[in-house]
């Protein structure tokens, strides 16, 4: 099993952190994993994208130009990232801020109100894991106990008081994701 | 199992848990895109309060390396990080440390230059770290990690090869592999030396204070006398031969039966390994040589694969061709050596080097 | 010649014990020797020797670590109280001092000479200011009056040309980090035995914690200045210590 993820949108989406979590999860259960950040003036304000590898075996490349999954928060990553989804992979985006939704027929297609869900329940933070949340429920590639764990892992102890919010996310998102194509 | 700490963690993060738990006696250093984690890490961890290192920022990399040319005179376990540019105003002490032998740790998270260039990752600095970078004959112990476990490893290696040889090591990384996070076990907390120990280990030449000691220690470099410097010269060229004759280090991966080698250090390694993999599948017969001291570099396994018949090279690097000059040396005209790189901070993907291979080498 | 036997009781003078055998490569009339002398009387007296650490510059007084019989690191130039820094963070229990001229310390050094100060290091610059590069030459420094000929300003120094001079113990006394800031000279008898008085509170301050020390020594170059040591002594008097005054600049504790 490998997998090979981009997740990508506004810095202050929840970007990294969502691919933190999803890498943490890995380690839990005991895969290799990597987490390969754009880093730099895109940090602050700008586009955001990470790059997770998750594998049984020991991971070669932590670079790579092609994506088992792709997970799409604004256009320009739409723009930048659908075409590098491979052939039978999978694109999952939030409708709120696409504006030409993926054209590509050769890719599996989910979307998740994400933003929207997260605000109407007045917990708009939440969004990065209700996200997690659906593409778990896509590619269970991790048990939801290691996802649990992972989640406690990648959060300072100070947010932990949280941690019920977001393990409800993450199963909210299972529900609520909707496959397009 | 128990005991084992596994973490997820960039590899910058790992450089200052590794000098905390290996027992560094002082960090000193200056913001830098994209290393800052490392002092950020340090400041935030306290260690002044739990193994009474020290960490101080300095106020430019030129006073970072220069206190840590002060707190490796008196025999102290001392480091810092930069990246590129930091790194070129750090030549100039990096050039005394060697002359004096003082063991410590310099860090270089590398970013593409010259000048102010880019702060996404390179591998530009090879020149600099294998080949001089400040002024006079002189080496420094340039070990290139390829994944975060190696940045967390090499802390404590670096170190100990430092104080065995007496000579500065350089961890040669890049902005891709400080900004990566992967899983990294972490070893247990060891012990700084006590002030016994190090007048035990350095009392011979470090300046500590006399304390008891008749003769005072002078750390210097400065010898005015040409019989003088020539004999200084003499000895540390023969310290970097046992060097050279002892602590190679390298990794090979396929080349039992290669037609053709990828020659790759540090992120480009990693790269590299996954198109080896890619090469197999089309049934070409490539392997890979990563070094991992890139002084001392590993000639002689080059050299061999060439004598058996290897029918061509590839140095791969985030650079327009630095350690191709070193591949050449090792196949001693015997085969042909390509190069291919990428500049920018643009980081190619395994298909591209397979690209370039075919282009290269497999007409 | 036969040597001949000073009894105890009859001797008023020595060569300090901390002073080594090394002949000095001073050249006659320089002060560098005599502020030598006063550091490693002060040492001695102060029982520091076991507990020393200096750091010597790059400048005429490079050579330093012959004299004073205690554990030296020999900086880069102008690096020194970056170096000392890291030593007395690493040895708090430690006496350290930095030795450096004018080039060293207020051109090339004076990044490093500020930062520490500003933190407040826990330790002394002895600061030799003969307003000249004496080991390269006798080239103009930061410290060079004006009008004053070297061989850079051979026609004088002139401040459109060559800027002005600056008072680097004046602005350091503007640092919260700085506690104890002096000038001094060893022009006269008199001064040397203020100028010692002024060594010896610094290490106390040092020693105390009490933040970073200076004492700036105003102080001769005859063979830069190109005049005879009794010229020099009186062409300081006359010209230096106008523009570099003496006295206790600032004495106080480190801000709460």
């Amino acid at each position: 099993m490998k997998e090979t993820i981009i997740i990508a949108g506004f810095g202050g989406q929840g970007v990294l952190s969502m691919g933190k979590i999803l890498a943490y999860s890995g380690i839990m259960q005991d895969l290799e994993v990597t987490w390969m950040p754009s880093y730099g003036p895109e940090m602050r304000g700008g586009t955001a994208n990470v790059t997770v590898i998750i594998s049984d075996k020991r991971i070669s490349s932590p670079i790579s130009d092609s994506y088992d999954t792709a997970i799409v928060l604004n256009q320009q990553s739409m723009d930048k990232f659908e075409s590098k989804v491979k052939p039978g992979g999978v694109l999952i985006y939030d409708t709120n801020g696409i504006t030409q939704p993926p054209t590509r027929t050769d890719i599996e297609i989910y979307t998740i109100d994400a933003a929207a869900e997260s605000a109407r329940m007045g917990q708009a933070k939440m969004f990065n894991t209700m996200i997690l949340g659906g593409y778990l429920s896509v590619k269970p590639i991790v048990e939801m106990e290691y996802v649990m764990q992972g989640l406690k892992k990648s959060l300072p102890e100070r947010a932990w008081k949280f941690l019920p919010q977001n393990e409800a996310a993450i199963k909210h998102g299972a529900q609520i994701i909707k496959q397009v194509q | 199992m128990a005991d084992r700490e596994v973490k997820l963690m960039k590899g910058n993060e790992v450089i200052a848990h590794a000098a905390v738990r290996c027992g560094c006696d002082g960090y000193f250093g200056y913001p830098i895109t994209p290393q800052s984690e490392v002092m950020e890490t340090l400041m935030e961890l306290k260690p002044w309060e739990t193994t009474g290192m020290v960490v101080l920022q300095a106020e430019s990399e030129v006073s970072s390396i220069n206190m840590v040319y002060g707190g490796a005179a008196t025999g102290k376990k001392v480091m810092t990080s930069s990246s590129s540019p930091g790194v070129s105003l750090m030549s100039e002490g990096l050039s005394y440390l060697a002359a004096c032998e003082l063991p410590c740790l310099v860090v270089n998270c590398q970013r593409g230059g010259p000048g102010l260039g880019t702060i996404q990752p390179s591998q530009g600095d090879y020149f600099q770290a294998c080949k001089g970078g400040g002024h006079g004959d002189y080496h420094l112990i340039v070990l290139a990690p390829a994944s975060v476990q190696e940045m967390y490893d090499f802390v404590e290696l670096g170190f100990d090869l430092a104080f065995k040889y007496r000579i500065p090591s350089m961890l040669l990384a890049d902005g891709a592999i400080g900004q990566m996070m992967e899983k990294v076990v972490l070893s247990p907390q060891k012990p700084r030396r006590s002030d016994e120990q190090i007048v035990q280990e350095c009392g011979s030449w470090a300046a500590h204070g006399k304390g008891g000691r008749k003769q005072r220690n002078i750390v210097t470099s400065l010898f005015m006398q040409p019989d003088e410097l020539e004999e200084v010269n003499n000895h540390l060229q023969a310290k970097y031969r046992q060097i050279e004759a002892a602590e190679v280090r390298y990794e090979e991966f396929m080349c039992d039966d290669a037609e053709y080698v990828l020659v790759a250090f540090g992120l480009s390694a990693r790269i590299c390994s996954a198109t080896v993999e890619m090469a197999r599948e089309e049934g070409i017969k490539l392997g890979l040589l990563r070094p991992i001291t890139l002084y001392p570099y590993p000639y002689e396994p080059l050299k061999k694969m060439a004598e058996r018949g290897v029918k061509g090279f590839m140095s791969v690097e985030l650079n327009t061709g630095q350690m191709i000059e070193d591949v050449r040396l090792a196949v001693e005209g015997q085969t042909p050596v390509a190069h291919y790189g990428r500049t920018g901070g643009i980081i190619f993907n395994p298909e591209s080097v397979l690209e370039a291979l075919k282009n290269n080498l497999l007409k | 010649m036969a040597e001949v036997e000073i009894k105890v009781e009859n001797l008023v003078y020595a060569k300090p014990r901390l002073i080594t055998d090394t002949v000095m490569h001073y050249c006659p009339g320089c002060s560098h020797g005599t502020v030598h002398k006063l550091i490693a009387e002060v040492i001695d007296e102060m029982g520091l020797e076991g507990k020393t650490i200096a750091v010597s510059p790059v400048g005429c007084s490079v050579f330093a670590y012959n004299y004073i019989d205690v554990d030296w690191i020999e900086a880069a130039h102008g690096r020194a109280c970056a170096v000392a820094t890291a030593v007395k963070r690493l040895h708090p229990q430690h006496m350290v001092f930095t030795y450096q001229g004018d080039g060293d310390l207020s051109a090339i050094g004076t990044a490093e000479t500020i930062h520490a100060a500003a933190r407040g290091e826990n330790i002394v610059t002895v600061f030799i200011n003969n307003a000249i590069y004496g080991m390269t030459g006798g080239q103009m420094s930061p410290t060079t009056l004006l009008g004053m000929k070297t061989a850079t300003t051979p026609y004088g120094r002139d401040a459109g040309l060559n800027g002005f001079p600056y008072k680097v113990s004046d602005m350091l006394a503007h640092l919260d980090g700085v506690t104890y800031i002096t000038r001094q000279s060893v022009h006269t008898p008199a001064n040397v035995r203020k100028c010692k008085k002024a060594i010896r509170k610094a290490f106390e301050n040092s020693l105390a914690g009490n933040g970073y020390s200076m004492v700036e020594v105003v102080a001769t170059c005859s063979s830069g200045w190109k005049l005879t040591p009794v010229e020099a002594n009186k062409w300081l008097e006359e010209n230096l210590l106008s523009v570099y005054p003496l006295g206790d600049i600032k004495c106080s504790n480190l801000p709460k």
